[in-house]
This record gives C-alpha cells, structure tokens and sequence, in this order.
C-alpha cells in the first residue's frame, strides 16, 4: 500500500488516544431501545474484536462508530470531535453495496470519492485490485461476482480511503478458508500500518487470531470488555461464557 | 375492400421507393419529438434525482403532482399553448404559434413529466441502497447524484424511450399549436388525422404503419434494456 496519510501513532496500543468513542448511547426505534447505555471506547491502535449473538447490535454498533446512525441519547465523537473524518473512517457493511460498475469503475468511483487526484488513480486501482487478488475480474460487473469476491472487494474499496479507523462487519462471513487467511492478512498489513480496526465476528478463532481485546454485546448492551487473551480463557461476563461454552443465551 | 387493398399497396410503395412526401414528414416528426424529448430529459433527469433525494416541507405534494401530470390530456396542454402564444397572448410577441418550435415546446411540456416523475422512482429506489455507502465515503451531494443518475443508465433510458413514445404518438397538442401546415408543421400523426379525413387512405396507411413500427422498435428497446439491467 501506499504511504498513510496518517502516520502511527507510535509502537506502543496502550497510549494511542482512542479513536472513537461512544458514550451512554442509546438508539431508539419504534419505542424499543436496540442499543441502551452503551460505552465503548475503540483505541487508536490494534484490533478489537465485537462479539455477541445474533441481534445484539454489533452492526448498529458499527453504523454508530461510522456516524451513519446519531444516537437518540448519549454521544459519539472522534478524537473529540463530533463528526467521523470522512472518508477516514470506512464501513465495510455486512452486506457489501455493489455499485452498478465494473470491479475497476468501481475502485476508480470510490478513489474519485475519497478526493484522489486522477493521475494516481490508476496506479492505485492497480493495487487495490492487487491487494485483493481480483485483477482477473476487474472488468467484470461488480454486482455479478460471488459472494466472497464481492466481500474482497469492498474490503479493498475501504482500503483505498488509507482509513485512521476502519470497520469490518463479519468480512470472512461467507469465504472459503483460503480468502479468509488472505483477508486476515489484509486486516494484520492495515493494523501494521496505524489502522485502528473494530472487526465484528462469530468466529472466536478469527477473534483470537487477530484481536487484541474483545468487547461482547448482548442485547443493545455492553456486557464486557478486556484483553483478548483472558477474554478466551476467563471472560469477564457471564453472557460472554455462555456464548463462548455454545450455549444459547436468552 | 377493394379500395382498401389498393391502399394498402400504395402505403407500401411510397414506403419502399421513400416518396418525397412521406420521408418529410417522418423526418419532421423526428425532428420535433427528438428535440422536445432531449429538453425533457435535460430538465428531466436533475428534477427527478432532485425531487429523490431532497428533503423540503411540500415535497410530497410535489411528487404527487410530477407524477399527475404524467396524465396531461395532449388538447389541453395544446389549448393553454394556444392562448400563450397566440397574437394576444402572453407571449404572442415570440411568434411561436404553427410553428415547429411551437410543436417542441407542447411535446416537451407532455414529456417532462414522465422523464422527471420514472427518475424520481428509480434514484430513490436506489438511493436507499446506497445512501450510507456514499455518505460514508464521504460524497457530497453533487457526487452522490451523478452517482446515482449513473448507475441508474439504463432506467433512465427507459425512461427516455417512454418519453419519445409518448411524444410521436401524440396529436392532439401539435394540431392545435401547429396547426397541420404541409411543408411547415405537418407531422406523422396530424397527417394522418387529415389525410384519413380526406379519404386520402395511402399516405395515412404508410405512416401509420411507419409509426407503429418505430413504436413497437420503441418498447423492443426498452424490454431489452430491462432484461440487460437484471444482469448488471
Ligand atoms: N432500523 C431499524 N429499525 C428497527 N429495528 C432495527 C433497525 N436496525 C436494527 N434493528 C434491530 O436491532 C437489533 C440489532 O441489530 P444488528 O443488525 O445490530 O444486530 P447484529 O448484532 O449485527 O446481529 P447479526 O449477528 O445477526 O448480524 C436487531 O434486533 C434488529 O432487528
Ligand atoms: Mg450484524
């Protein structure tokens, strides 16, 4: 990748200011709170997992940190302020938008987007499309490729922004486990370059692969938070423990 | 139904051997319909994504009426034409009226509606799929639009081709504003109306045929448009 228009804050993932934050968060919708009293503070540097059952608000959760969704209590800044550093902050949705384009029209569109002058582009889409092996298909129409591919390509598309903090919405969901390694790969070369990451996942495996702390959901609720490696051993909060053992949580 | 083989066989050769007579026409109701369906679209198209995207206090209302107007009888856009430009009229000073220029504005009047009204639909539709990508890239509204209006190519398309249909089929606004004037003003479907009225079946017979097969090339068009759009 090319150089970062942000540079690392430093080797160190405890003193990084944290690059986003949500505090006593609440979203409201048709009377019922999908998301209540949530704190979570994402820190500037490093992975940290979002864990939780089906329906917790893991991608409301994400929807709030890309400020695409202002919540109805509570607040949510960046570095202090109120709105995200657009496009510094990219969302790779748990259902990737297609745009009616080409794989390269599509890359091109999205650098046009993120304010790349043009004469680079092209040196750029060439290692985007690099970066998620997809140059075979580059002119093929993005809405025609397969679930994996696609999913690859909204990863590099996100990429492309050089994001301070970039969000991953189950992105090895429906890949085989070849691609999954290539895009935890991805994820590690990001991270390796400054790139805070919040990676939702129902993969504990993925989980303990790449994060450097978990934070679990469970029902619009933060119910614990902590260093990855004691979150596998001895997680904090039961709902945790019951997710973790395979239990069904109610 | 002698006559009637006869004529047959005469609208078939002045097709064939493209008599002076009938490619004049033809060529002036392309001419008219083409140019008041390229002003539909060019206020058309940005009305339509406008009225998608936007977010003001009687929007609504105007959708319903963008959309109501799609219905406009051709005899009263053609009578409220009339009076505007007629010699004491408005804009009488223009000299518009049987004028070609007269016909282009009636017909892009009759257009504009079912360009900006399909547009609004299709971008919205749209729009809700990509709204938070495109906000989360960071695209303003210009580029949000032009996005938008993009990947929607090929309804739009549809939409155009809807426009024109409607424009060359038309012929109650272009008799009354330009007033079926051979050489000057006469189109397909007014020429039609008069030589039918005349007894004249030949020519009517050529260009009806002419002009329905430009329709059903019309809707060949747009079905195929439709089927490519599944795929991409
Ligand atoms: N706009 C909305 N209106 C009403 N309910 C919503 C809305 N968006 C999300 N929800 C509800 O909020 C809850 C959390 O949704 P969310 O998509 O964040 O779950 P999740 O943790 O990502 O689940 P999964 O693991 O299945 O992806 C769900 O019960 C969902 O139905
Ligand atoms: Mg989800």
């Amino acid at each position: 990748m090319s150089e970062r228009r942000f540079a690392a804050h430093g080797p160190s993932t405890v003193d990084a200011a944290p690059a986003a934050r949500l505090a006593g968060v609440r979203v409201l919708r048709g009377g019922q709170a999908l998301l209540d009293g949530l704190d979570l503070a994402v820190p500037g540097r490093g992975v940290l997992a979002l864990m939780g059952p089906n329906g917790a608000g893991k991608s409301l959760t994400l929807r709030l940190l890309a400020g695409l969704v202002r919540p109805d209590a509570g607040r949510a800044d960046w570095g202090g302020a109120a709105t995200p550093p657009r496009p510094q902050v990219a969302l790779v949705f748990q259902r990737p938008v297609m745009l009616r384009r080409s794989v390269r029209g599509t890359l091109a569109h999205a650098l046009a987007t993120y304010g790349v002058p043009r004469a680079a582009r092209a040196e750029r889409i060439a290692g985007l499309l690099r970066l998620g092996r997809l140059e075979a298909l580059a002119e093929r129409p993005a809405r025609r490729l397969s679930g994996g591919e696609q999913q690859r390509l909204a990863l590099v598309r996100a990429l492309g922004a050089e994001p301070r903090l970039l969000l991953l919405d189950e992105p090895t969901a429906s890949l085989d486990p070849e691609a999954t390694a290539a895009i935890e790969a991805l994820i590690r070369g990001a991270t390796e370059a400054g790139t805070a990451v919040v990676l939702v996942t129902h993969d504990p495996g993925q989980a303990r692969r790449l994060a450097d702390r978990v934070a679990f959901l469970h029902r619009g609720r933060l119910a614990g938070e902590q260093p990855a490696e004691s979150f596998f051993t001895a997680p904090a909060a039961p709902e945790a423990r019951a997710y973790l053992d395979g239990r069904l949580l109610l | 139904m002698q006559d009637f083989g006869a004529a047959f066989a005469e609208a078939f050769r002045l097709i064939v051997t493209a008599e002076p007579a009938l490619v004049e026409i033809v060529l002036l109701s392309l001419q008219v319909s083409l140019s008041a369906v390229a002003a539909a679209c060019l206020v058309g198209f940005p009305l339509g994504a406008f009225l998608a995207v936007a977010r003001f206090p009687g929007r609504g209302a105007l959708v319903v009426l963008v959309t109501a107007l799609m219905g406009l009888p051709p005899v009263v856009v053609g009578l409220v034409l009339y009076m505007l430009f007629s010699a004491a009229g408005p804009l009488g000073v223009l000299g518009l009226l049987y004028s070609p220029a007269a016909m282009i504005v009636a017909q892009a009047v009759l257009v504009t509606p079912i360009v900006a009204a399909m547009t609004r639909q299709v971008i919205e539709d749209l729009n809700t799929e990509y709204d938070e990508l495109l906000r989360m890239m960071g695209a303003g509204r210009a580029r949000s639009v032009a996005t938008l209006l993009w990947d929607a190519r090929h309804s739009l398309l549809t939409a155009l081709l809807a426009g024109l249909g409607r424009a060359l089929a038309e012929v109650g606004a272009v008799m009354i504003v330009g007033g079926n004037i051979n050489h000057v003003t006469r189109v397909m479907t007014t020429a039609i109306a008069l030589e039918t009225s005349k007894g004249e079946l030949a020519l009517a017979l050529g260009l009806g045929i002419l002009l329905v097969a430009m329709s059903v090339g019309l809707n060949a068009a747009v079905m195929g448009l439709r089927g490519r759009m599944a795929h991409v």
